[in-house]
């Protein structure tokens, strides 16, 4: 118990801004208003918008709304709320989510577009599993940007963890092959592959993306296969896309979603379970090791609504 | 692609606003709401669209709709010109201090927007303008930053200073100077670690180095994919640091880039380059109008504008080829048909599509309208009176030396292009086929 309520603190703290503006201006509308009618629709889908959830969930939970007020014969907007706040819940249900990796004998491939986070948050995900009793490595398949390997080393010296790489223009599935070697030398547990950061519209890169998956496959059919998309918590209806595209090459099991300590709403969160049923798994709330969160999205609406300090 | 149904819903509203004859006030906002859906998909911040929106409704529900044009052309042609000056219409280039003294370029941004990429890549296009510039990592928080530089300047074969990563930035940021100026730099960047703008011991930082060096431009780093929070974030580093210009990275994605236009509309600040790759190279001109058009997302939609433009070009043509006729062709006519004849894309594109014309006629009116002339005929007859262009006949020795005067021209210009304006006239006469014709192509009277 002690362990979630510090869990409920850093998300409220991790989200203060994001929650900070997206419940003055919803408290502002359902106490604000007298009525329900067309201006009331029109400042919800305005804070909604806001905050990233994008047009199309953003029509759909007020449809069900529209609709549910005209049912229930709602007249207050208060009363609203509450609705409100279950709609988006039942928009981001995609069932339980899955941490099976952390205990077994897995690979953790974490992939994104340039500069969303994906060795910082490697990272901070090795220092927790490590913290977890497991046995770790990092492997540095981003042989392209001008000192990733450098960096994800520093990350592996502050995890404390094992940390295999190669030369800048190397093949990257070398790389991956390597580090699959020494795993299964060491025995290690959890091997997380950070990658070069890449647009999802550059073919060649996306391929390159799928010839170290099959490695993977190949050379540690064993193990246990997590690849996670991470997605910037500032992008827009772009991440969207981001997630569509990287699903066609790898599997993707789960999305992690950086960078909420900003003022970014996160609403992308709602909008990638609500429109493509995939699992937010992580979230990043700052730069430090520790600021790493699972993500559990009803806990995440209540977050986004809730008022008492 | 999500935004394909988008596009083609827009088309239809367009479409069915074509096929009616005037344009109601529901019209406008049926097609309005599409506009709307099509820039918040792109990202545009909600409350640019909704300011956006209102401008065009205002324009659209007032009398330049009832010109007597098709007015869904209107409406299409309205939306693209709002979003097109919204976005400004020149590009801007790196302004660099004068005086011989040392041009000093600060880079800020989010993290992960692109800085110490895109610091590089700026220092490669400063090399090309022959100027030596100087990189500072000031970058002393993100593992391996300083690092990153250094492999990038090398590779652009642009020196870097650093002090490691135990030394403040604003200390980091003196000594380059120094360092600088002792070895004939004359531009120095400043790769600077990316911040929240809502970090603000962060911001005080980047403030803190511009109290300590006299910073010519700070160059804002966005993330061509920012969501909504573009606004948020250009104002605050606005106000609390002050940038003068903006890089937007990553536009080689597929991105719409509606932040590119929120970040224009809340700041006002140019944007000058977009960066179109991982490549050392690939950072290129920013082109404003081109932006408006792929925000908006629509390219079959502006060809339809592009038709509209043409058409509307065509009804004057048609007024002209009637003065024409009657042989009252008068300067304002000149007027109008220079216009036309810009939009087309200068003269010799035009006469090339002229058929029927022979080649000492070809240079006599190549020799009257030269494009490089256009300008200096522009300002004869704006120095006319109202008089003197309805009626050419008035301008005798006395109202011409006034025109020169006015137009700051010689009298000797003045006189050669009335001339040949009776010339164009006489024979606009003999070639009477050459007007309104199908195609609007060939409707200028020279
Ligand atoms: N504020 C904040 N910054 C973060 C978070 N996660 C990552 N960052 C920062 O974002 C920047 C980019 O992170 P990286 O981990 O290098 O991103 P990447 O995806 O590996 O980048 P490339 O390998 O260049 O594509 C760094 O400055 C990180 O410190 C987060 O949750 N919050
Ligand atoms: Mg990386």
């Amino acid at each position: 118990m002690a362990e979630k309520e510090s869990f409920w603190k850093r998300l409220l703290n991790g989200l203060r801004k994001t929650r900070d503006n997206f419940m003055k201006s919803l408290e502002y509308i359902f106490n604000g208003f007298t009525n329900i009618d067309d201006d009331f629709y029109e400042e919800l889908e305005e804070v909604l918008i806001m905050g990233d959830i994008g047009v199309r969930t953003t029509e759909r939970i007020l449809d069900e709304l529209k609709e549910n007020v005209k049912e229930e014969k709602i007249k207050e907007p208060a009363e609203c709320k509450q609705f409100l706040i279950d709609s988006i819940k039942r928009q981001m249900d995609v069932g339980d989510t899955a941490y099976d990796f952390e205990n077994k004998k897995s690979v953790v491939l974490v992939v994104g577009v340039n500069g969303v986070g994906k060795t910082t948050t490697i990272g901070k995900l090795a220092d927790k599993l490590r913290c977890e009793g497991k046995k770790v490595m990092v492997a540095g398949a981003d042989t392209f940007r001008a000192a990733a390997s450098e960096q994800l080393k520093e990350w592996a010296n502050r995890a404390k963890v094992d940390f295999i790489g190669g030369p800048e223009g190397s093949d990257p599935a070398a790389v991956v092959y390597d580090a699959i070697v020494s795993c299964k030398a060491k025995n290690t547990d959890i091997l997380l592959v950070d990658t070069a950061g890449r647009l999802h519209n550059k073919k060649n890169l996306m391929m390159e993306l799928q010839k170290i998956n099959n490695t993977i496959k190949k050379e540690y059919p064993e193990a246990f296969l997590e690849t996670l998309v991470v997605l910037d918590g500032t992008t827009g209806q772009n991440a969207l896309v981001q997630a569509k595209e990287f699903s066609e090459v790898t599997d993707i099991s789960g999305i992690v979603v950086t960078k909420l300590d900003g003022t970014a709403k996160g609403g992308i969160a709602i909008a990638i379970q609500g429109e493509l049923g995939l699992p937010v798994k992580y979230i990043g709330v700052g730069e430090t090791k520790e600021d790493l969160e699972k993500f559990d999205s009803n806990e995440f609406v209540d977050a986004l609504f809730y008022t008492g300090e | 692609m999500a935004f394909d149904s988008l596009s083609e819903k827009l088309q239809g509203v367009f479409k069915n606003l074509r096929g009616k004859g005037r344009l109601t006030e529901e019209d406008v906002k049926a097609a309005l709401k599409e506009v709307k859906m099509a820039l918040l998909e792109a990202d545009v911040n909600f409350k640019v669209v909704k300011q956006f929106v209102n401008t065009v409704t205002e324009k659209a529900l007032g009398q330049d709709v009832m010109n007597g044009l098709n007015p869904g052309q209107m409406v299409i042609k309205i939306v693209n010109e709002e979003l097109t000056n919204l976005m400004g219409s020149e590009t801007t280039e790196l302004r660099f201090a004068t005086g011989g003294d040392i041009t000093t370029i600060m880079m800020a941004g989010l993290q992960g927007a692109g800085k110490t990429t895109t610091t590089a890549k700026l220092a490669g296009k400063v090399k090309l303008k022959g100027k030596k510039p100087l990189l500072v990592a000031c970058d002393i928080y993100r593992p391996a930053a300083i690092e990153q530089l250094q492999v990038n300047g090398q590779k652009q074969g642009v020196e870097v200073f650093s002090l490691g990563n135990k030394e403040k930035p604003s200390k980091i940021a003196k000594k380059a100077m120094e360092y600088a100026s002792k070895n004939g730099f004359d531009v120095v960047i400043f790769d600077t670690a990316g911040r929240l703008h809502v970090d603000e011991e962060m911001m005080d930082e980047l403030v803190s180095i511009k109290d300590t060096v006299d910073i010519t431009q700070t160059i804002l780093v966005v993330d061509a994919m920012t969501g909504q929070d573009a606004v948020n974030v250009s104002s605050t580093f606005d106000d609390k640091v002050g940038i003068d210009g903006v890089i937007i990275t990553k536009l080689d994605g597929d991105t719409r880039g509606g932040a590119a236009l929120s970040i224009k509309a809340v700041t006002g600040k140019p944007i000058l380059y977009a960066g179109m790759g991982e490549k050392l190279s690939d950072l290129e001109q920013f082109y404003p109008d081109r932006m408006a058009s792929r925000i908006l997302g629509m390219g079959d939609v502006l060809s339809l504008i592009e038709k509209a433009e043409a058409e509307i070009d065509q009804e004057a043509a048609k007024n002209l080829a009637k003065k024409v006729k009657k042989a009252d062709f008068d300067f304002n006519d000149y007027l109008v048909s220079m216009e036309q004849m810009k939009k087309m894309g200068g003269l010799t594109s035009i006469l090339g599509m002229m058929p029927g014309i022979n080649s000492s006629q070809m240079s006599q009116i190549q020799d009257a309208v030269d494009d490089k002339k256009m300008a200096h005929i522009e300002a004869i007859i704006l120095s006319m009176t109202p008089k003197e262009r309805e009626n050419p006949k008035l301008l005798n020795p006395s109202r011409k030396r006034r025109i020169a005067a006015g137009a700051g021209l010689d009298i000797a210009e003045v006189n050669r292009f009335v001339k040949q304006f009776e010339q164009s006239k006489k024979m606009m006469k003999q070639m009477p086929n050459m007007m309104g014709r199908r195609g609007g192509k060939m409707r200028f009277p020279f």
